[in-house]
């Protein structure tokens, strides 16, 4: 449970970044592992083969949407501190969060 | 609620180690949290220690843990936060409790100084006054940080001090903000090294729980991010 004082916007947007940046490092490692599985053809084509099944796929689809919304998010703190300050910081939160689900429908509709 | 239904009220007892203590509590028009409080010491229990003196939101000495939240108990309405009822009454987090509500505030001014919130003058009394536009963007700036009653709210409701005790922390770097932005300064580059250094503004993890809770409306985040970018700044320019 988030302690009442930190039930605002701001500690959210913090929360998710934070959390999806853990959930990518993790995923990181095994990426390149099969990157890796590329010196032996037979090897990669078995990994390819597995990422064809439907739970991968769902779970490529997490994997773009943490991406698109560390991605958001990040951009976002780039803005609060590198721009002038803008007062609309929670306006910010909400469209980052926006952008980072347009991404995730847009690759579930395989726009992208 | 009534007025003379009464509220159930848990105080703090005890140091760093405690436990809460449930009071009952008349219910009166308009009261504040700080009337229960006085309430409670002068009616229920002499021993109760806890800090005020102004009673009007000027002084920033009576904030506590209201309901989780940290906030001036002066000017918070028991109608505003009283949810179901119930009242939890808490000295403030990331400070050390000496008794019962009243936190040790050495550390807290401590950090006001390590982050060179202070002025320092270029010229003496015989020189002529500096002109300071009040349209000016400095002193807009300044105006905007300058209004801090030093009730360590934001201190309380940051989360990287939590993390790690010796970060200066929003107040003081807000403070440090003003400072910067003190045209008359005779040193604003050291205001930069100070709030920037160890433990300075480049901790601040923008949460913003010190803007979402600071009583008088400052925003200790903005502050902090000013910072952030007159240090880059500054240190592109070879200044720092």
């Amino acid at each position: 449970m988030i302690r009442p004082a930190r039930n605002h916007p701001g500690y959210w947007a913090f929360l998710l970044h934070r959390l999806t940046g853990l959930t990518l490092v993790l995923f990181l490692p095994a990426h390149f592992l099969v990157l890796g599985l590329a010196l032996d053809a037979a090897a990669l084509d078995g990994a390819i083969a597995w990422t064809a099944r439907p739970l991968v796929k769902f779970g490529e689809w997490g994997i773009v949407v943490l991406l698109a919304a560390h991605m958001t998010g990040g951009v976002r703190l780039l803005m609060l501190e590198l721009l002038p300050w803008s007062e609309r910081q929670k306006t910010r939160i909400a469209v980052s969060l926006g952008l980072a689900a347009m991404f995730g429908v847009a690759f579930a509709l395989g726009l992208v | 609620m009534s007025p003379d239904a009464g509220i159930e009220v848990r105080i703090w007892r005890g140091g760093a180690q405690g436990r809460y203590e449930t009071f009952r509590a008349p219910r009166r028009e308009n009261q504040t949290v700080l009337d229960i409080v006085t309430w409670i010491q002068r009616e229920a229990d002499p021993t109760l220690a806890y800090r005020f003196a102004c009673r009007v939101g000027v002084c920033g000495s009576c904030a506590m843990t209201v309901n989780g939240k940290p906030r001036w108990t002066c000017r918070t309405h028991v109608s505003k936060v009283a949810s179901g009822g119930r009242l939890t009454i808490a000295p403030l987090r990331n400070l050390t409790v000496i008794k019962d509500l009243a936190c040790e505030m050495t550390p807290f001014f401590e950090k006001w100084r390590r982050a060179r919130g202070r002025f320092e003058a270029a010229i003496s009394r015989d020189d002529p006054l500096v002109p300071v536009s009040p349209e000016s963007p400095e002193r807009r700036a300044a105006d905007a940080a300058i209004e801090c009653i030093n009730c360590a709210v934001c201190h309380a409701a940051c989360d990287v001090v939590a993390w790690r005790g010796d970060y200066l922390g929003p107040a003081a770097l807000n403070r440090a903000w003003a400072a910067w932005n003190d045209v008359r300064d005779g040193d604003r580059t050291a205001v930069l090294a100070a709030a920037g250094a160890e433990a300075g503004c480049g901790n601040c993890h923008s949460h913003q729980s010190c803007a979402e809770h600071c009583p008088v409306g400052i925003n200790p985040t903005r502050s902090i991010a000013g910072l952030k970018r007159a240090g880059l700044a500054a240190l592109l320019r070879g200044a720092l």
